[in-house]
């Protein structure tokens, strides 16, 4: 069958220990699933391809995987490239690379739950609605959660605005004081070359629907074969009141934004070229 | 306990869920129903007053019984009824129980509401807690008679501290002879589903709603409470469990379509009814959970398997 065959194939190129290593990471119930909808065999089975768009299409980098701590974390990230890819080579990464690998749960847009098919796969490989209770009953659950405090501000960038970081939502930084949680930040170099928008279509947009419609000189937003590199930083600790004033909050996500700015830096520095 | 039985009066007592109740009941408590159907199959020590709820007649029980407590699930739930009927039914009803609840020094209330209050969205969390607002009615504005009876019980709470008022919001109730709209579907060898979409579901069995509405009788409970019982499973899950083979139909054609049927009485189901077959419904049963030390007695596998009779 399809879903065996694809499973065999992510297992041939993550190595066949992914499966020993990821034992008892999960509670399932009889019928294969967790309470959220997740399926370790479905996200095994539908990894597959962007495991081979991992090691054989953006040929990522990853650095300092090693820092994410067992237990609940909040891994934060800059945002780029128009379609998520930066999200599902986080996901990648964190699943068949990590010596202690373990599916990552973001938060999707409201919008995802009313897409056939998408809202299935979303919900199987461990993805739910953004909401700050999901988000607090994950970290509670001790769960690894991705979130691009940017949102769309950041993906449906235009090429001009590459690595400038926009504004970041205070949500996380509130709910990481909650539950005292640690933040990893990461810095996503690649993903901006991706895509290069020129220009986003909004009545376009508004007409089908979509949040945003960006453009690239060769039309729609195919991503091109840049190489991605991951670059995952110190875990950060933080403590104070999460229902404190949004100044205050705003000091702590400055320091998060800062950290995710210098390994910016650094991997632009760092890289040679765009595409190898 | 004390030597002499409590009296428990019991609406909706001839409806499957009433029977439940009554049976777990009876040989612990003075059961006396009440219901404008006939009730078959009850037991002799269980006595039942067959009278309208909205009627005068409804105080008299009261009046000449010491009543201890109030199990309220006289509700209607059927959108075939006319929606004036239903409306009248359940809110009157319900306003009668209560009002007799406090003129007659009852301690203890306890009404069964549904976790379909919170209503099915895209915009919503996996687990709704208590707090959720109840928004079903925005979509479905044919239910809103049953938030108005869920928030007449949540004002009674708190304008009567000495009465203690339970509310159980259980998830979707399945069994043998319920002829809700979950458990009939549930039976449907061919049912549509929404081509693209699985949403994770809750059922519970009728057996452990009635566990947990006596449960709620137990001196010192009081307050709102989802009621979940085996867990969570996709719909496809249950749909595979039961043999049955889907239908899978676009979306957007499936409800105009739906729409159409239920005009012209072809379809037992209002097209609103879909969004529980596309969106998430799902409660978050922790607090229930914790405060009672609340075990479902059916496995999921049983729950399941419930509404076919097994």
């Amino acid at each position: 069958m399809l879903k065996q065959g694809l499973r065999k194939w992510t297992l041939s190129m993550a190595g066949t220990d992914l499966d020993e290593r990821l034992e008892g990471s999960r509670p399932q119930n009889e019928y294969g699933v967790d309470p959220w909808g997740y399926s370790l065999d479905y996200a095994l089975s539908a990894v597959g391809p962007f495991l081979w768009l991992y090691k054989n299409y953006f040929r990522v980098d990853t650095f300092g995987l090693e820092k994410v701590p067992a237990g609940r974390v909040l891994l934060i990230a800059n945002h780029s490239g128009q379609l998520p890819v930066d999200g599902a080579m986080i996901g990648v990464a964190m699943l068949t690379e990590a010596e202690h690998p373990r599916p990552i749960r973001s938060m999707v847009e409201k919008w995802v739950p009313t897409l056939p098919f998408i809202s299935t796969f979303f919900a199987r490989v461990g993805q739910v609605v953004g909401t700050p209770e999901n988000c607090r009953a994950l970290l509670e659950k001790d769960e690894a959660i991705l979130v691009f405090p940017e949102g769309l501000k950041g993906i449906s960038k235009l090429y001009p605005q590459r690595y400038q970081l926009q504004e970041f939502g205070l949500g996380f930084m509130r709910l990481a004081l909650e539950t005292n949680t640690p933040i990893v930040p990461i810095a996503v170099i690649g993903g901006e070359e991706q895509a290069p928008a020129v220009v986003n279509l909004k009545p376009l947009a508004k007409l089908l629907g979509f949040p945003v419609m960006p453009l690239t000189p060769y039309g729609a937003p195919f991503p091109l074969p840049v190489k991605y590199r991951l670059h995952f930083g110190d875990p950060l600790f933080f403590t104070g009141r999460p229902d404190d004033d949004d100044s205050e909050l705003e000091k702590k996500v400055k320091v998060v934004k800062a950290a995710i700015q210098t390994m910016i830096e650094q991997g632009l520095k760092d890289r040679k070229a765009v595409f190898w | 306990m004390s030597t002499t039985r409590p009296k428990v009066v019991v609406t909706g007592i001839s409806g499957n869920l009433g029977r439940v109740v009554a049976k777990l009941l009876h040989r612990e408590a003075d059961v006396i129903g009440i219901d404008r159907r006939p009730f078959v199959g009850r037991p002799k020590d269980v006595e039942h007053v067959q009278v309208d709820l909205r009627k005068k007649k409804t105080d008299e029980v009261f009046r000449r019984n010491k009543v201890d407590a109030v199990i309220h699930m006289g509700i209607m739930h059927d959108p075939r009824m006319s929606q004036e009927d239903h409306h009248s039914f359940n809110v009157l009803g319900t306003m009668r129980v209560l009002d007799c609840a406090a003129k007659y020094g009852v301690k203890k209330v306890v009404m069964l509401s549904s976790a379909n209050v919170y209503g099915p969205s895209p915009q919503n969390s996996n687990f709704l807690t208590e707090e959720t607002p109840l928004m079903a009615a925005s979509r479905f504005p044919t239910v809103r008679d049953l938030i108005e009876v869920d928030m007449l019980a949540h004002g009674f709470f708190w304008r009567h501290p000495e009465i203690e008022t339970v509310v159980l919001r259980p998830v979707h109730i399945v069994g043998a002879a319920i002829k809700n709209a979950p458990s009939n579907y549930l039976r449907l060898k061919r049912p549509w589903v929404l081509a693209g979409f699985d949403p994770m579901v809750q059922l519970i069995h009728t057996e452990d709603v009635g566990r947990a509405m006596i449960e709620a009788l137990r001196p010192g409970r009081k307050g709102v409470y989802n009621v979940t019982g085996p867990g969570e499973v996709p719909l496809s899950s249950v749909f595979r469990e039961l043999g049955h083979k889907p239908l899978p139909l676009p979306h957007l054609l499936a409800k105009p379509l739906l729409s159409t049927l239920f005009k012209y009485r072809l379809a037992s189901y209002p097209p609103e009814e879909l969004d529980h077959i596309q969106f998430l419904c799902m409660v978050d049963g922790s607090r229930w959970h914790a405060e009672t030390g609340w075990k479902p007695l059916h496995s999921m596998r049983e729950t399941i398997r419930s509404v076919l009779g097994e």
